[in-house]
């Protein structure tokens, strides 16, 4: 032990005057020898997801190897999450003659997107600019490469970085589809949301998570509104419910509904969609940290104590209610708890998301049993009930279950609001992003219907859009 | 020559064609159906939705017998696939104008 440490001190020693000698005979020059010193701190910045150690190039070059691992994986959990999870848990609810129109759309969402996030999504969303929109620094991914860019993970890949967000900016808009499904042209889709990304998601995206966004609470001391949405309650799931009911009232309702049965054709493929959605949502919550830190793994433990808490909820509130606990109540809860929890899971202790799974079992399934029947509109899939009420939901109970005990970044700007004010801040994000979504997508639906159209014809709607739109049917049976 | 059509619950189906076998009876067609008369459907509910299915699945045997074997194939039928309970089925007797046996072209009760 004692040789270790004298070993240790003459190594030191040897250090930092090799660093010193370095240091004077290159006086002037950029860049100077790091000392043991810094090459240890550096290697703990690594460790603790901390910044580089700044004035010297420090020996390790490009990104983190643990951090940068997690963040792919993380990619590809969020791509699972639509596709197929999304694409099967929608697909299994419309009627058997809509399924494959399902899966197209998920599908032509996920090219359309990465091809306007390679051109100018990703910089409109995170190269520095206004506090509403970014810049084009990064445009057609331009200098957009392995090196980390340190205004948002110090030890992660820029282009990694970028494909994970992008996974995000793909299934915001896939889940619009659920509400106006079975009844809305290909062509209405692809139009609706190609503008619906640069009306709503880039500027609400570069808002809450750009490092100057207008609502960034945790990392943009300068942030007038002081939110926090850890994974993405507003960005994602408001965004997306709440331009669905508005899409779904201007569409107009499914023919013959509350007529003709309209049952899930496969009760199978929800569930095994609805499975999907809760793996690929660890890539989701936890991946949102950005490390594989201490901060990840507390959103992946939140995130399996709401999304388990959430489906029994739902499940116990059916079978008083209704007499039976459904499979369809079972995977509605699992997904209510996970939307709910979305902007907490980082935020929040274990004991928080208990408390945010029993909510997100309840208010949700009022909101699709109850508030639906009662205004009558036809939101499908339910995308209203569970995104945007649950969404909304998240977004107000994180603003009171916050703390920094969970999360030591809240500490840096915003120690003096959680706990106390966050609510209202939370409040004003949530009042922005419904504004935001309901204005920009009744301005987008009206510009659809009167250019390409909404809607197919009754014909074409009664035969089913996979024949009508694809030329293809789901199943064929002999 | 006579036709035997009898509308069953699905599950009664090998009771109903052991019986049948017992009876002498040699071929029957049978056809997965839906249909309702005294028993009705049930009511899914998916969330907010409900649906109220009328038809209630069933099997519809076919059988073409002579007419003096009418009454035996009738009374096996009915002792197999009686429960007791509403929606046991229904049993048809239609007169049949001719038989022919493809194969070997013969007619009438020696074809069925």
């Amino acid at each position: 032990m004692r040789k270790m440490r004298t070993k240790l001190s003459v190594f030191l020693k040897i250090g930092v005057m090799v660093t010193l000698l370095g240091g004077f005979a290159l006086a002037g020059e950029a860049l100077k020898e790091p000392s043991l010193e810094q090459r240890v701190a550096d290697l703990e910045a690594y460790f603790n997801n901390g910044s580089r150690v700044a004035e010297v190039a420090g020996k390790i070059s490009g990104p983190g190897p643990g951090h940068n691992a997690w963040l792919m994986v993380c990619a590809a959990l969020v791509l699972f999450m639509t596709l197929p999870g999304l694409a099967l848990f929608y697909g299994g609810l419309v009627r058997r003659k809509n399924v494959l129109s399902v899966l197209a759309q998920c599908l032509g969402i996920a090219g359309l997107v990465t091809i306007l996030w390679w051109g100018v999504g990703y910089s409109l969303v995170f190269s520095s600019g206004g506090s509403i929109l970014g810049g084009l620094e990064f445009a057609f991914l331009n200098g957009v490469d392995s090196a980390p860019n340190p205004g948002y993970s110090a030890w992660v890949s820029q282009n990694v970085f970028s494909i994970y967000q992008m996974m995000f900016a793909i299934i915001t808009p896939a889940l619009i589809i659920g509400a106006v499904a079975e009844r809305i042209k290909y062509p209405a889709v692809l139009m609706f949301v190609a503008l619906w990304m640069f009306a709503v998601y880039f500027p609400l995206a570069h808002m809450v998570w750009g490092a100057d966004g207008l609502m960034n609470g945790v990392w943009n001391p300068q942030s007038r509104i002081k939110a926090i949405d850890f994974a993405g309650g507003t960005v994602v799931h408001m965004s997306s419910g709440w331009s669905a009911l508005v899409l779904c009232l201007i569409v107009g309702k499914r023919l013959g509904l509350g007529k003709t049965t309209m049952a899930p054709h496969s009760m199978v493929l929800c569930m095994i969609g609805t499975s999907i959605l809760w793996i690929g949502w660890y890539g989701f919550n936890a991946g949102s940290a950005l490390a594989a830190d201490g901060i990840a793994s507390n959103a992946f433990v939140t995130t399996t104590l709401a999304t388990a808490v959430a489906s029994v909820t739902w499940a116990v509130t059916e079978w008083i209610t209704r007499g039976k606990p459904s499979v369809l109540g079972l995977c509605s809860g699992v997904v209510a708890g996970l939307v709910t929890v979305t902007p907490a899971c980082g935020f929040i202790t274990a004991n928080g998301a208990v408390a945010i799974g029993i909510f997100a079992g309840l208010i949700p399934f009022f909101a699709c049993v109850k508030l639906k029947a009662v205004l009558g509109y036809d939101d499908a899939l339910d995308t209203f009930g569970v995104h945007a009420v649950g969404g909304t939901l998240g977004s107000i109970l994180t603003g009171f279950l916050a703390t920094a005990k969970a999360n030591p970044n809240l500490a840096t700007n915003l120690g003096e609001v959680v706990g106390r004010t966050l609510w209202v801040h939370q409040l004003a994000a949530i009042g922005i992003t419904i504004a935001l979504a309901v204005a920009g997508s009744a301005a987008i639906a009206f510009l659809v219907k009167f250019t390409v159209g909404l809607r197919p014809n009754v014909e074409e709607e009664t035969l089913g859009l996979d024949v009508v739109d694809h030329g293809e049917q789901g199943y064929i049976l002999e | 020559m006579k036709k035997i059509e009898a509308i069953i619950k699905p599950f009664k189906l090998e009771d109903v064609k052991d019986a049948l076998a017992n009876a002498g009876v040699q071929g029957m067609t049978v056809t997965e159906v839906k249909g309702f008369g005294r028993q009705k459907g049930h009511t899914e509910i998916y969330r907010g939705s409900e649906y109220t299915v009328d038809f209630v699945p069933k099997l519809k045997i076919e059988i073409v017998l002579p007419d003096n074997a009418v009454e035996s194939a009738i009374e096996a039928i009915v002792a197999a696939a009686r429960t007791g309970k509403i929606g046991d089925g229904k049993i048809f007797v239609l007169p049949v104008e001719q038989a022919l046996r493809i194969r070997t072209g013969e007619c009438g009760d020696h074809a069925v």
